[in-house]
């Protein structure tokens, strides 16, 4: 893991008195409400439906035990016992007081983290592949490039009062699971054909009212060309990106309006007349900073452990939870396991205080101290010896934390909705605890196999619907909360939209028209064949028929 | 309106927006090469600007605080070679100074309300906010990887 050096130290003190100071500000009137806003919105304050929020960074999902342990401590003393992990690898806490942020932030700082940047209209928390290091189809570890990309990022002097908020995603695998075709910039690790390693830069993708999907525009960029292609980049979206209509503000609306070739030309012509040389990290720099990502000392161990296979028969409930929750690790004789928190009906993404703890100290038993935390709001132990599998399997489980659904239905990816958030136009908990306890039979969850749904609660999209195989959107309608359903979303590296299946349904309807979807699949597909790729091969027609249908039957 | 210069205290102006004045800051619409000293809307194209490099100032609007586009521009006048002074005009809070002057502005120039309620204390503080940052190439002091790249040449010569 990387550990900041004294400058890294110092900054984020900095950082912390910095916003000590602005809060005196805006208490004694010398900055107003509006010009505070903004200030509190890079530091992560958001002011809630019925408090402030605070949303801390972490850098592209990696943690360890030790900095898990101080956010239980901040749950405990400054929330209400608990945390919220986010879509976007980071945590929430939900209720604390003004008075007491600056506080908060001093914890986060005594333990080499932050809440730079989790908001406003700026470069955001980078976000990278969870399982990054440990995955076999790998290039190279996204992290020590996400991490340059954050430093590079923090208080940039132009770069801090852009059209929009910016998001950048990083993955260094073949597989993406890092959704680098929906973020405004998309980097993919790749080799060029004498197997230099660089990136392919994709742009312009998003969610929100208008998804898109993001655009090739450099194929390959050297590594070390990395910072001053993105100033280049970042100039170009700053100077001409549109500032007259938020909702057409973010980079894709320029890169869609102006087309990709135009864009890339912008792009190219400015990256052209820079003096790299005075922008660029050095190699000394790059590599300094991906030493702090060198694999642990793994034991030699064989690819199989002999006990696992007595242990799944003796325990199909263990059974299940391995075919669902371990990862292929490219280590032999270790997983990557995920853990889970999405508990049958409960909310996506919440972890109390205690179970931060009971993680902290598997993590050090089993992980070499090491956590990830997904996009899919999800928390990962890295590195897990095969043999002790079954042991963290039991512990988990004494702390409610073994929920056998990694990737399956009832691994709901949802917003907080109207139950916390300001801009939210429905609900989106509930919803999602309808569902997992519509299909909370374990047996009838491995047969639909993997399923991906996701909900968000107004247009801005945060749940991601749009790349749900299922996505739910939850809007009001005169008065009513109304309910839009997407089928074929994907946010993989075979990115798709989902297409809106027919007319909204109320909250009540929404586990019965799901229902209905997932029959669908049931009845028409191939043995073997995913949900995902039964849409793909059948199209929406024979779901839509089915949503339809009842919907009918309903509305007569 | 009141005038702060690079080291967040408040100068008389030299220049006037009055027509016919003798040292006058002039609209870039109907200015001719040779100005004194023009003032410039944020989204100017830079390139169209450097017949009149030869003025001794240049104003770039703000026309929010938070529009972030006179960062970009001033950024981009320097690097065209511009060498003269570069002010920002607009409604900016002290948190935004280090961000200008790292841009390459040497002087911001603020509605007279605005600049009541932030005395010189709170420019000179937020300038010194961060003792370092990490970008490169921009106008200011040191910058962490120029620190660390130092560090490592210092600690090599064994």
């Amino acid at each position: 893991m990387y550990r900041y050096d004294e400058f890294d130290e110092t900054f984020v003190r900095e950082r912390v008195a910095q916003f000590r100071d602005q809060v005196r500000r805006r208490l004694d009137g010398a900055i107003t409400e509006d010009e505070f806003k903004p200030l509190r919105l890079k530091n992560g304050l958001y002011l809630q439906l019925h408090a402030y929020m605070l949303r801390v960074a972490i850098p592209y999902g990696t943690l360890s035990a030790h900095q898990l342990r101080q956010l239980a401590h901040i749950a405990d003393r400054f929330d209400r016992g608990y945390g919220h992990f986010t879509t976007r690898q980071n945590i929430q806490f939900n209720w604390p007081q003004l008075k007491d942020v600056p506080e908060i932030l001093d914890l986060l700082a005594d333990v080499e983290m932050h809440a730079i940047q989790t908001s406003g209209n700026c470069i955001r928390n980078v976000t990278a592949d969870q399982f990054a290091g440990v995955a076999a189809d790998e290039i190279e570890d996204p992290r020590p490039v996400a991490e340059l990309i954050r430093q590079w990022s923090s208080a940039h002097p132009e770069f801090s009062y852009l059209p929009r908020k910016f998001k950048i995603a990083v993955t260094g695998a073949a597989h993406d699971r890092a959704a680098v075709l929906v973020h405004d910039i998309g980097l993919r690790i790749v080799k060029d054909s004498v197997g230099e390693v660089g990136y392919e830069i994709i742009v312009g993708g998003g969610l929100g009212r208008t998804p898109m999907i993001g655009k090739v525009v450099r194929d390959f960029l050297p590594k070390r060309e990395l910072l001053a292609y993105l100033e280049a980049l970042m100039r170009v979206y700053n100077a001409e990106g549109r500032r007259d209509n938020k909702y057409k503000a973010r980079v894709k609306i320029l890169v869609h309006e102006i087309g990709i070739e135009e864009f890339r030309a912008r792009v190219e012509a400015e990256f052209a007349g820079l003096d790299k040389s005075t922008i660029n990290a050095d190699p000394e720099e790059q590599a300094r900073i991906a030493a702090y990502f060198a694999s642990p000392t793994y034991a030699a161990l064989p690819a199989s452990d002999p006990a696992l296979e007595a242990q799944c028969k003796a325990n199909p409930a263990f059974s299940a939870w391995l075919d669902a929750n371990r990862f292929a690790h490219k280590q032999a004789g270790y997983a990557a396991v995920t853990i889970s928190l999405k508990p049958i009906g409960g909310i996506p993404g919440d972890i109390s205080g205690a179970q931060m703890r009971v993680v902290a100290d598997l993590a050090e038993r089993f992980s070499f101290g090491e956590i990830r935390a997904t996009h899919a709001q999800n928390l990962v132990l890295p590195h897990v010896a095969e043999r002790d599998l079954f042991a963290l399997w039991q512990a988990l489980g004494d702390a409610e934390l073994s929920t056998a659904n990694a990737g399956l239905i009832t691994d709901i990816i949802a917003c907080p909705g109207l139950d916390y958030c300001a801009l939210a136009t429905a609900r989106s908990i509930p919803i999602a605890q309808a569902l997992s306890n519509r299909f909370a039979d374990p047996e009838r969850q491995r047969d639909i196999g993997e399923l991906n749904i996701k909900i968000s609660g107004c247009i801005n999209a945060c749940g991601h619907h749009h790349v749900g195989h299922i996505g739910i959107l939850g809007l009001e309608k005169r008065g009513e909360e109304s309910y839009q359903i997407t089928l074929g979303g994907d946010a993989t590296e075979n990115a798709a939209i989902g297409e809106i299946l027919g007319p909204g349904l109320t909250a009540e309807e929404v586990p019965d028209a799901i229902e209905r979807l997932v029959e669908t699949y049931r009845a028409e597909r191939l043995p073997g064949e995913s949900f995902i790729a039964a849409v793909r091969r059948l199209g929406v027609a024979p779901f839509k028929a089915a949503f339809l249908q009842e919907t009918h039957h309903a509305a007569a | 309106m009141p005038l702060l210069d690079r080291t967040g205290t408040y100068i008389p102006d030299s220049f006037s927006r009055e027509a016919g004045a003798n040292r006058a800051l002039q609209p870039f619409d109907g200015a001719e090469p040779g100005a004194l000293a023009i003032e410039v809307a944020n989204t100017t194209a830079p390139e169209s600007l450097v017949p009149f490099f030869g003025a001794e100032m240049i104003a770039i609007g703000f026309p929010a605080y938070a529009d972030g586009r006179g960062f970009t521009l001033a950024r981009r006048l320097r690097h065209l070679g511009y060498t003269g002074t570069l002010r920002a005009v607009g409604p900016l809070i002290a948190d935004q100074f280090a961000y200008a002057l790292a841009c390459g502005f040497d002087e911001l120039e603020l509605p007279e309300a605005h600049a009541a309620r932030q005395p010189e204390s709170h420019w000179k503080t937020a300038a010194r906010a961060f003792s370092a940052t990490y970008q490169r190439g921009y106008a200011r002091g040191l910058n962490i990887l120029d620190q660390r790249r130092a560090a490592r040449a210092g600690g090599t010569h064994g």
